[in-house]
């Protein structure tokens, strides 16, 4: 299995031990994948991921770990489930992609998508500190942290004009409810 | 005729209509007054944990969805009207039911145990049971002259552990036609809108956002009528194309049918300004 212009991979480092782990974490048999590509089909944004949904199926199935988890593609789905839904197989795709995320970041493996990462991060953050996200302090702090202030200016002033973005956030009265999920 | 009993619910507004799409929230409030529905939101709610918790990481996630179910009365339902808030919520539902570590882990944090028996319903859930031509009959509606593309997002798509029970496909055509409106077929109703890859990835959701865009014009829709709020904001915020079709909350359209009049501030707040059209239509002045 290649990608036109990408490494091969070579059947010869399959962690199955890993498999077994990401089936476990996401609560769905992807062994059961006949490769009929219906998901990468439907897929919305597959013609931005470096492995099609499909091809992530192919990589657990075999346990090639180190593929699975610094592909693209587990950050650039969003979750709308257009795969799942057209999975003759009934695979809940979406979950492995999950799984595969949180087991990426708990590896500490390089993450291909870093700025989609960055954007996680700071909702979590907002979360963290207000019980809701506040956007306007979440983009601020995503722009700041990916160094980039010049693009989508325009955007949120027009936001920003048109009461979109709130200054002030909503808040949880009892935020230490709050903060004790982030803390377990 | 009588008047309409009046029905008591909770109301989980979320992060989305609570302070972006306000006009969606103010208008959902005003169409169920309309219904006989009295939306008392719920008290200190936090975010559902949708998008980037449930994304990188799911304890967290789960906890925040409990804390929400946590809070809400037992003696009636606990209403949404985003589609991922509602996921969230019934996700995290669904693992209380069916696993005891899950139940064990939400009566530690939350002090008391979980209620199997609360209800987690979607808008659309309740505007089902509402019946729509009496409620027109006994308060009478603005008839509104308008085709749309209804655009519905993802809402239709669910993960399998949650996919029994309706996905409401169709509510809003079957619903809007009784008030006058024109639902056209169009090819992108169920297209993902690109949810948050809007920020960091706006060169992905851009060309899908004007395909969508596009889609609606070439349809000859005078607008689209949205099921989601964010999907709303992503359409508004990332589309390029010259003279965009304007986008309307679903419960915008509704209140407006059903007489409101409060809508002066829901309609200066779109990107795309709708006035126009609604000008036009006759609806407003």
């Amino acid at each position: 299995m290649t990608i036109e212009g990408g490494p091969t991979i070579r059947l010869n480092d399959l962690d199955l031990k890993f498999s077994r782990e990401v089936k476990r974490l996401s609560a769905t048999d992807f062994y059961t994948c006949l490769q009929c590509r219906s998901c990468s089909g439907g897929c919305p944004f597959s013609e931005y991921m470096d492995y099609m949904p499909n091809g992530v199926m192919r990589l657990v199935q075999l346990g090639l770990k180190n593929e699975a988890l610094t592909c693209n593609t587990i950050w650039i789905c969003v979750g709308c489930h257009t795969c799942s839904i057209q999975c003759p197989m009934a695979i809940d795709i979406a979950a492995v992609m999950d799984a595969l995320r949180e087991k990426a970041l708990a590896e500490q493996v390089d993450i291909l998508e870093p700025d989609i990462l960055n954007f996680h991060r700071e909702v979590l953050n907002s979360i963290e500190r207000y019980g809701r996200t506040h956007k306007i302090e979440i983009m601020m702090r995503y722009k700041l942290k990916t160094r980039d202030l010049i693009s989508d200016w325009a955007v949120g002033m027009k936001m920003l004009a048109k009461r979109k973005l709130d200054l002030t956030p909503s808040r949880v009265e009892r935020i230490g409810d709050v903060k004790k999920i982030f803390q377990k | 005729m009588d008047a309409l009993p009046v029905t008591d619910v909770s109301y989980f507004p979320g992060c989305s209509l609570a302070t972006t799409a306000k006009e969606n929230n103010q208008s959902l409030i005003e169409c169920c007054q309309k219904m006989g529905i009295r939306m008392i939101e719920l008290p200190d709610w936090n975010c559902c944990g949708s998008s980037s918790a449930h994304s990188i990481n799911h304890q967290i996630a789960f906890d925040l969805a409990c804390r929400n179910l946590s809070l809400a009365p037992p003696d009636r339902p606990l209403v949404t009207a985003c589609p991922s808030c509602t996921l969230r919520l019934k996700h995290a539902q669904h693992r209380l039911k069916n696993d005891p570590a899950a139940r064990e882990r939400y009566s530690q944090m939350w002090g008391r145990s979980f209620d199997p028996d609360l209800r987690v319903r979607h808008f659309f859930g309740l505007l089902e049971e509402v019946d729509l031509e009496r409620l027109l009959a006994v308060n009478g509606h603005v008839r509104i002259d308008m085709s749309f593309a209804p655009y519905y997002g993802c809402m239709l798509n669910r993960p399998f552990a949650l996919r029994s029970g309706s996905n409401y496909y169709g509510i809003m055509e079957k619903t809007l036609a009784k008030l006058g409106l024109r639902a056209l077929n169009w090819g992108h109703a169920s297209q993902c809108c690109g949810t948050f890859l809007t920020v960091a990835r706006p060169d992905i959701v851009t060309p899908k956002v004007n395909m969508i865009m596009q889609g609606a014009a070439e349809s000859g829709a005078d607008c689209i009528v949205t099921a989601c709020a964010m999907c709303h904001m992503n359409l508004e915020v990332r589309c390029t194309l010259k003279n965009p079709v304007p986008i309307f909350h679903f419960s915008e359209i509704l209140s407006l049918a059903f007489g409101a009049t409060r809508h002066k501030d829901w309609f200066s707040r779109h990107l795309i300004d709708p006035r126009p059209l609604l000008k036009s239509k006759g609806l407003t002045a």
